[in-house]
């Protein structure tokens, strides 16, 4: 276990933590730090683009861990609206619950929720992995275009609504389908890629086989008429 | 019509003001397709504008300074109330956010090559950011759209500002469809979709939803770039006393105004013509926003929307602007509905200066494709040698007009210098018609 770097948000300006953070060389040997008193503050531990872990110990207001790249951030307690926003790579792990549009626009790496998820999580994701070990609000992966959303408890309404390519995993119930989306069959390599972000989310507890598999119909790809009351 | 039935006068054929020819035929359309139209540009339809104002050069109340001798400064500040790193332009107008995808990477390269070359900026769009834009622009301006597509922290870092984009001129409150047959492979990557589908450009952002949010999206986004960059804030005008004042209290260092004439790569005709502000009637509250909250001037107003000249931007600075952004003229510059194509435009139903149909990417002029023969035919060299000429001419102009009013930089240019020709450009304009000092709403008719 290396040193870990203490930065304590009570004393220290957000400015600070973030000049210091983002100053760190893709070799750092500075690799673990946590964050101490964040009281709700929003966008902390934004934009790290460095091989470092961080704990944050307590709960998060908005954006936090926003555009993430190749930093594991965890966060000990609740996070605001939009944590892990547009996150790029690497990892973030949310021990408490997620607020609405967690994990919005990601373009990579994984982001796990060990409570719930609120509202449209995973919204407009873009090839982020989300996994959430209790259950997400409504119109979650809405607009989803790719990556995958891992439910292990139940979805609220419009889930995928006008979803392009992103594939929704989800255990429990599932209190309605948005425009175009629909159950598929799950096949061998749908079920090896949820065992394996189950697995990277240590939560291997929950068998695959429970799972429903929902993705796009297509059918709104392309604009038309007689699908005007889709839209 | 009554059937000549016997010698003498008849009645001519007479054609409706209300259902005229155009009308008619978009109901034909309409019932043939039962579809609205989609088209690209701004609102077409006539509107007061810029041309009905004039300015009031100088005699003997006010003293002129001499063309060709006397300086008449034009260089602007841009982003100095929050952030450490202010762009500077040389001339007071930037070129309007368009998207890769809309336009051709030539196009893209073009526009930068030109920008740079009269001193001024080109702003991204909405589908991310190309190393040709990049690489030819010397000021970038990196949007940061609804959509987010194409957005990373690695080229929010490598521009020069971020605009904010809550919404454009030609369909304020709307989203936007790129049709598949411009989702060509390199586009498709780019925006993590599928080639060849049509995709949607969301109308609100995902990850917040109003003007408190907006402040703490604001905040990330300085944390991430470590409160370098200039953020600006863009909104088609609707409200705009109201959203600039919004805009102002939630960080913004630059607001961007696009009136309804401000054009869209696609979008509905019914939302373009009928939904929006003209920009002469958008200018002064935003001016008066600013005002009111102390930040005239420490936070800068980009109007645009329209402006096709050098008179249109002295117009603009004179009611309270900082700088102002074209888009349509540009690619006009660049050469788009250029009379030179007149039987291409003819093969697809129309001809050149009325040539719309930018979404479906079969542009004679290679401007507003993904195919790769047609995008070929702009010479991204010539082209932004072309925007320079254009951007150099603007400038001109509004100087010779500025040095008439006496006025030694053109942000000196003030209300007190123009009249309004018509009754609506008073009343929107806040301007004295001309011969009066009086406009509608102002007391003592």
């Amino acid at each position: 276990m290396p040193h870990s770097e203490t930065v304590d948000l009570a004393s220290v300006p957000l400015r600070e933590l973030h000049e210091q953070l983002h100053g760190l060389p893709a070799d750092t040997h500075r690799t673990s730090w946590q964050i101490l008193n964040p009281r709700g503050r929003h966008a902390v531990a934004v934009g790290l683009d460095a091989p470092i872990r961080v704990r944050v110990r307590g709960h998060v207001g908005y954006y936090a861990a926003g555009m993430n790249q190749k930093a594991i951030v965890t966060i000990e307690g609740n996070a605001g609206p939009g944590v892990a926003e547009n996150m790029m790579s690497g990892e973030v792990r949310v021990l408490g619950n997620a607020s609405m549009a967690a994990g919005a626009t990601g373009r990579g790496g994984l982001l796990v929720v060990r409570g719930d998820a609120g509202a449209r999580c995973g919204i407009s994701m873009k090839g982020i992995d989300i996994v959430v070990r209790g259950s997400v609000g409504h119109m979650s992966a809405f607009m989803g275009q790719t990556g995958n959303l891992v439910v292990c408890g139940d979805a609220g309404e419009a889930l995928g609504d006008s979803l392009y390519e992103a594939r929704l995993f989800v255990r429990g119930a599932v209190k309605s389908l948005g425009a175009d989306c629909e159950r598929k069959e799950m096949n061998e390599a749908d079920r090896a890629t949820l065992a394996a972000l189950l697995l990277r989310a240590e939560l291997s507890e929950f068998d695959v086989r429970d799972f429903a598999l929902y993705g796009s119909a297509r059918s709104l790809y392309h604009f038309h008429v007689d699908n005007v009351s889709s839209y | 019509m009554t059937a000549p039935s016997k010698p003498g006068p008849q009645t001519l054929p007479r054609q409706s003001a209300t259902f005229d020819r155009h009308t008619i035929a978009e109901i034909n359309r309409a019932a043939a397709t039962g579809i609205y139209d989609i088209r690209g540009g701004g609102a077409k339809r006539k509107l007061p504008h810029f041309d009905d104002l004039l300015f009031l050069g100088a005699s003997i109340s006010r003293y002129p300074l001499e063309g060709y001798r006397e300086r008449c400064d034009t260089k602007v500040t841009l982003g100095g109330r929050l952030a450490k790193k202010p762009i500077e332009l040389k001339i007071p107008v930037t070129i309007a956010g368009m998207s890769f995808g809309a336009l051709s990477g030539q196009a893209k390269e073009a526009l930068g090559r030109g920008a740079t070359l009269a001193g001024t900026s080109t702003t991204t769009g909405d589908g991310g950011m190309t190393e040709e834009e990049r690489g030819h622009s010397a000021t970038l301006i990196y949007q940061y759209l609804p959509s987010r597509y194409g957005m990373n922290p690695n080229d929010l870092r490598r521009a020069d500002a971020i605009e904010i984009v809550i919404g454009q001129g030609a369909k304020p409150g709307g989203g936007g469809m790129l049709l598949g047959q411009k989702i060509s492979e390199r586009v498709a990557k780019m925006r993590d979709l599928p080639e060849g589908i049509d995709q949607r450009s969301a109308c609100r952002h995902p990850d917040w939803t109003g003007p408190d949010d907006l402040e703490i999206k604001i905040e990330e986004l300085r944390e991430i770039t470590g409160w370098q960059k200039p953020i600006f804030v863009k909104v088609g005008a609707s409200r705009p006393y109201y959203d600039i004042a919004l805009a102002v209290k939630a960080g913004a260092d630059v607001v961007v105004l696009d009136g309804m004439q401000g054009g869209t790569a696609a979008t509905q005709d019914v939302f373009i013509e009928n939904v929006g502000l003209p920009i002469l009637a958008a200018i002064r509250p935003a001016v008066q926003a600013l005002q009111d909250l102390g930040m005239h001037r420490k936070v800068q107003l980009i109007v645009s929307g329209g402006i096709r000249s050098g008179a249109d931007m002295a117009k603009a600075l004179a009611m309270g602007a900082d700088a102002v952004a074209i888009g349509t003229a540009a690619l006009i510059a660049l050469g788009d509905n250029n009379p030179a194509w007149e039987e291409e435009y003819q093969k697809l139903g129309t001809t050149s200066g009325a040539y719309d149909d930018w979404h479906e990417g079969r542009d004679p002029a290679g401007i507003t494709t993904q195919d790769p023969a047609l995008a070929a035919r702009l010479d991204p060299i010539v082209g932004g040698r072309r925007l320079a000429n254009f951007l150099s001419v603007m400038t001109l102009e509004a100087q010779a007009i500025a040095r008439a009013c006496g006025k030694s930089h053109l942000h000196n240019l003030e209300p007190e210098d123009l009249v309004a020709l018509t009754m609506e450009a008073a009343a929107m304009a806040r301007i004295p018609l001309a011969g009066t000092d009086w406009y509608p709403g102002k007391a003592g008719f």
